[in-house]
């Protein structure tokens, strides 16, 4: 039996839903014992969800007199610590924006072994899934080591509830701010949208967009979608849209459920960032495009039509 | 007498220092020093003495005079305009174009801007195969001053061991006062090289960096974290700083600049000759294997509106994606 945590994020004091996917891989074949981590000093509001999942040990990590928010060396001290007090054997998280500089923040503390984007687990072999070249080619990954960290690509693996009863702890870590960085503050964006990487619905614009104007018909239909929208580099070159929302090899690798993707020629290093969608629509102008032979369905049509129209029908419902 | 050594460890002690005066001995550059106290904002007691004694350490290094070091580490990767051909268990196709890793691009040019305000060097760190010197070259062609490589048999390496052979040869080399990186390499996609640099030279790091300031002693970033929010943090000096796309513009090398970079000074080494042991543990790439487009698309027909109507038909019913 091994002892797996997983990294809880949250949202507002609310479990981010990414997260299901994530404790459901830690799970492995089962007879493992899952403890759910929580930066927070009270993991109370997390129970339930967690358990929902089949996490045991709902625990709260904290610095001892210090407020962790502000430091993320901090938290990656109070977070290392926890996983060694917990005896923690695999320390799994989401491949987010902030999983990715938590879970490489402990792994170099720890100097244990860390594989990043993982599409696929396998806890009998230690062996993980990911994707080399964006989504170019699969690889397998062999991991080595008596404890490793695993990051696992939002929405790649399905959740699977196991509902039991968890208990809440918490670890008062006795770390010490080095004090070398702080957050000095949060800018938000312009935008209100999720995470490209955590989105289930993706609609994303190309160079035919034209303007950064005309995105506004992309954001219309995703807000009846609850999408997130997204584009391509030749549409943020040209300063259509922010790199923030670009996807492909250079931007940000997506998987979500459904990519719809306007305007879009089909080049190799877009495609690299979201051929592992499970379903991909393409809606473009131009019947030979390159994307008709490499997506489930096909729209040959003026996007600027085309896309309206979906809003409206979606719209009804 | 009070050590400082590790800024770490010297938090706590530092702040009764003005309160409790004593002498400080400090093992690193007087410009670290400096910046850590600024940043914590302490205050020196009048009659507390600083010894710096970094000399020892430095006296059998090139080219001590010059001030701030800046190291850049660049990655060989191939464009992400290609296809891979998958060619063995776990190899590929090596036969096509290679380029420096994009990131990477905005890292040396963030260096490079430093440099040209602030004096210094910019030295371009690589590990790759034989190969891999070519992209040296081509980031001394867009701003940087000197190379040093790292030779290896093998693409993919265990993170742990590249992090150790960036460590050691830039520990051999100088002193840095700032490490840039891009936030991956497009190829592998690691996403720790830097992590673990940070935390073998005991450096602060921020990754996915967006904006760049620096006055003070201090860098201030702006850290991308989705969805188009951003975090801004503050790092004392020195700090390791990862790139993404939107730090800045890169310049283009022009023929003078390419014909410069052909003899600007790259130092070798051979990774099996340097000691080094990341021990057993690790990530070993097992296997490789093609991810395959998917098939024609089902092609649907009709004004905008029908369309529209057939393709959430479609989605809802047959590919259950709504």
């Amino acid at each position: 039996m091994a002892n797996i945590g997983v990294l809880i994020e949250t949202s507002d004091n609310e479990v981010k839903k990414a997260n299901f996917g994530v404790i459901s891989a830690a799970r492995g074949e089962g007879g493992n014992e899952i403890f759910g981590l929580v930066l927070s000093s009270d993991a109370a509001p997390c129970k339930e969800a967690a358990q929902e999942y089949g996490v045991q040990k709902v625990v709260g990590v904290s610095a001892e007199g210090a407020d962790i928010g502000s430091s993320p060396d901090l938290q990656a001290s109070a977070l290392a610590d926890a996983t060694e007090h917990l005896g923690i054997d695999v320390l799994f998280g989401l491949s987010s924006a902030q999983g990715k500089d938590l879970l490489a923040r402990v792994a170099a503390i720890l100097n244990a072994p860390l594989v990043m984007d993982c599409v696929g687990v396998n806890l009998t072999e230690n062996t993980v899934t990911k994707f080399h070249f964006a989504g170019k080619t699969y690889a397998s990954i062999k991991v080595t080591g008596n404890r490793w960290v695993c990051g696992i690509r939002p929405n790649a693996i399905e959740a699977r509830p196991a509902p039991c009863e968890a208990e809440v702890i918490s670890h008062q870590s006795a770390v010490q701010d080095p004090g070398r960085m702080k957050i000095r503050e949060i800018k938000k964006g312009d935008s209100e949208q999720v995470d490209l990487t955590e989105a289930e619905i993706i609609i994303s614009g190309g160079n035919p967009m034209a303007s950064a104007e005309n995105f506004k018909i992309l954001y219309d239909c995703a807000e009846v979608l609850g999408a997130a929208v997204g584009a391509s580099r030749s549409a943020v070159d040209a300063g259509f849209a922010p790199h923030a929302i670009q996807v492909g090899q250079t931007g940000k690798t997506v998987s979500p459920k459904l990519y719809i993707a306007c305007g879009i020629s089909g080049a190799i290093q877009h495609f690299a960032g979201m051929k592992t969608s499970k379903t991909i629509v393409g809606i473009n102008k131009d019947a030979e495009a390159p994307i008709f032979n490499k997506c489930d369905y096909g729209v040959v049509g003026d996007l600027f039509e085309v896309v309206p129209a979906l809003t409206e029908v979606l719209k009804r419902g | 007498m009070h050590l400082f050594k590790n800024t770490d460890k010297c938090q706590a002690l530092f702040k009764n220092v003005h309160t409790n005066p004593a002498d400080i001995l400090c093992k690193k550059s007087l410009k670290t020093f400096s910046s850590f106290i600024k940043l914590e904002s302490f205050k020196l007691a009048t009659d507390c003495r600083v010894i710096i004694e970094k000399s020892y350490k430095l006296e059998n290094k090139p080219k001590k005079d010059v001030d701030m070091q800046i190291y850049v580490c660049v990655k060989h990767v191939p464009d992400t305009a290609v296809n891979i051909k998958v060619t063995g268990k776990d190899s590929f196709d090596e036969s096509v174009d290679f380029v420096i890793n994009p990131y990477d691009e905005y890292a040396i040019e963030q260096a490079v801007q430093i440099r040209e305000k602030e004096g210094g060097e910019v030295i371009i760190v690589t590990v790759g195969k034989e190969a891999a010197l070519k992209t040296v070259r081509s980031a001394l062609a867009v701003g940087g001053d000197r190379g040093i490589f790292v030779k290896t048999d093998a693409h993919f390496l265990d993170s742990t061991l590249v992090s150790q052979a960036i460590k050691k040869v830039i520990e051999d080399d100088g002193t840095p006062d700032m490490i840039f990186t891009g936030k991956q390499s497009v190829d592998a996609e690691g996403m720790q090289v830097h992590y673990r640099l940070a935390a073998g030279f005991d450096m602060p790091i921020a990754s996915d960096v967006a904006a760049f300031s620096m006055s003070d002693g201090k860098v201030t970033v702006e850290r991308e974290v989705g969805g188009g929010t951003r975090e801004v943090i503050e790092m004392s000096l020195p700090c390791v700083v990862a790139a993404t796309k939107g730090l800045n513009e890169p310049r283009y090398a022009n023929i003078p600049s390419i014909m410069k970079a052909k003899k600007k000074k790259v130092a070798q080494f051979d990774i099996a000759d340097m000691g080094l042991d990341s021990g057993s543990d690790g990530a070993e790439l097992n296997e490789l294997r093609p991810f395959p487009d998917k098939g024609k698309a089902k092609m649907i027909e009709g004004t905008p509106a029908e369309m529209a109507e057939e393709l959430v038909k479609l989605l809802k019913d047959e590919a259950k994606a709504l």
